[in-house]
């Protein structure tokens, strides 16, 4: 066989791919071996972009030297782009059958998982206040990046986004003025501290770490779309051992517990809105 | 690495009419899973399947992540997610926008390449957008068969031109013979080089 030097040669990728997600876990611990592999196919090639690399295996040594581009990849990996409010029907649904549950608790944990830069967080949070919860309530938010983490935890927005924010925010049942939820400072809306509270922000890897609380309602948003279906099996036994019985369970639009052995735990409070109530 | 064949369409302005004329010209019979990115809005969930469906003998979905993939179905990227193609199932993305548009074609066609190398049929129909024109280039480099909507005969010429400047080996067809010629190359067996 010629190799063929001008052409991205998928098998050889594929290869170097492998390589590299195996030095990744054994340099770092981080392991991506089980995420969906044409995803984590194309955030390797952004990486090799941006770190004006030419091949994989380049982007290979440099992880393995610097920890800084273990950082920079670590974030690439973990910036989905959302918005406050994605979904509004899901935030319906969450205030008519969700919070009418929680208001029989004394106090209330929750946990979202794979919280990337917030949006979803401080979603919650204004709905929570909102329906006179935050006080008995306290939101875990977690992400495998640091980087993204602090970003989530300062609450700081970009103002321009706001139009859209509010838009969701009214579509989602919101029911005061969104502006009073953030400061604008320059080019960016600040959240406020009130909403901030009762928020905890802390570092947690789906794929290795198991759970750390009992919960309530545990969001995991288009977080399992990365894994493979094994990975995904897997978190979603995590998810299942960390929730209460009778707990909530919320997903992404366009995900399911089909593919799981544990679909049969579950039963749907809302099948658009994707949430679900354990009851085994 | 390949798991065999699959026809991954996308088309933007235009693309409605574009793709009932292909789809309605495809056999119950169809052999391949079809992946289809058609540029919309953000809040138009669900809406193209229910327009789409009366046209075309081959069920048509919206899928869920992880859904594995039939011949002769049609998935049709949601609004809001890029959809991308794994060996034999279907993945969501939430990334950012690629050329401004999220379900992105050139995404879709990039993940064909990766899980299907040659066995891949990448169509771009009419669109006045650059999306496509990258994926194609990568579908063509991995062996696959690139086609491209005549852009004399779209009715954006944009999206198959910049595919046509990206492969310059791609087939090229008027939109009434399109979807009799993908019929054929998808019931022509492959031979493996």
């Amino acid at each position: 066989m010629t190799p063929r030097p001008h052409q991205p040669d998928e098998a050889l990728e594929a290869l170097e791919t492998k390589l590299l997600l195996e030095g990744i876990f054994g340099r770092y611990g981080y392991d991506f071996r089980d995420y969906a592999s044409s995803s984590v196919r194309r955030r390797i090639r952004a990486a090799v972009e941006l770190e004006d690399l030419s091949s994989i295996s380049a982007l290979h040594a440099r992880i393995l030297h610097e920890p800084d581009c273990m950082e920079r990849f670590l974030r690439a990996v973990s910036v989905h782009v959302t918005s406050m409010f994605r979904d509004p029907g899901f935030y319906i649904a969450f205030r008519r059958h969700v919070v009418p549950l929680l208001g029989t608790y004394p106090f209330i944990r929750v946990w979202i998982a794979g919280c990337s830069t917030g949006e979803e967080v401080y979603s919650l949070a204004i709905l929570l206040q909102e329906e006179g919860l935050n006080d008995r309530c306290r939101i875990y938010a977690t992400d495998l990046s640091d980087i993204v983490l602090n970003h989530a935890a300062e609450g700081i927005f970009p103002l321009p986004k706001m139009k859209e924010f509010t838009s969701n925010y009214q579509q989602a049942g919101g029911q005061g003025d969104f502006s009073a939820y953030y400061t604008a400072k320059y080019d960016n809306a600040v959240m406020r501290a009130s909403l901030k509270k009762n928020l905890v922000f802390s570092q947690h890897n789906l794929v290795s770490d198991s759970g750390f609380n009992e919960f309530h309602v545990i969001l995991c948003r288009n977080v399992m779309i990365y894994f493979n279906k094994d990975l995904q099996k897997r978190v979603l036994q995590t998810i299942h051992d960390s929730l209460v019985t009778l707990g909530v369970v919320g997903l992404g639009q366009r995900e399911s517990l089909r593919y799981s052995p544990l679909e049969t735990c579950y039963e749907e409070i809302d099948p658009s809105a994707r949430l679900y109530r354990r009851v085994q | 690495m390949s798991a065999g064949r699959i026809l991954a369409i996308g088309t933007s302005m235009g693309g409605f009419r574009a793709l009932r004329e292909v789809l309605s010209a495809f056999p119950e019979t169809f052999p391949l899973p079809i992946a289809v990115v058609q540029h919309r809005r953000d809040d138009e969930h669900g809406r193209l399947v229910e327009l789409m469906q009366p046209h075309t003998p081959l069920t048509v979905r919206e899928p869920v992540d992880k859904d594995e993939m039939t011949p002769g179905r049609v998935y049709l990227a949601p609004t809001g997610y890029h959809l991308l193609v794994e060996p034999g199932w279907l993945s969501l993305s939430t990334e950012a926008p690629v050329c401004h548009a999220r379900p992105s074609i050139d995404v879709l066609f990039e993940s064909a390449a990766i899980s299907y190398g040659p066995g891949v049929i990448a169509v771009v129909l009419t669109g006045a957008s650059v999306d496509g024109a990258a994926g194609a280039a990568r579908v063509a480099a991995g062996g696959g068969t690139v086609v491209v909507q005549d852009p004399a005969d779209a009715e954006r010429p944009e999206m198959p031109e910049a595919a046509r400047s990206a492969v310059p080996g791609c087939q090229l067809r008027p939109l009434q013979a399109l979807g009799p010629y993908l019929a054929g190359l998808a019931s022509t067996e492959v031979v493996n080089t």
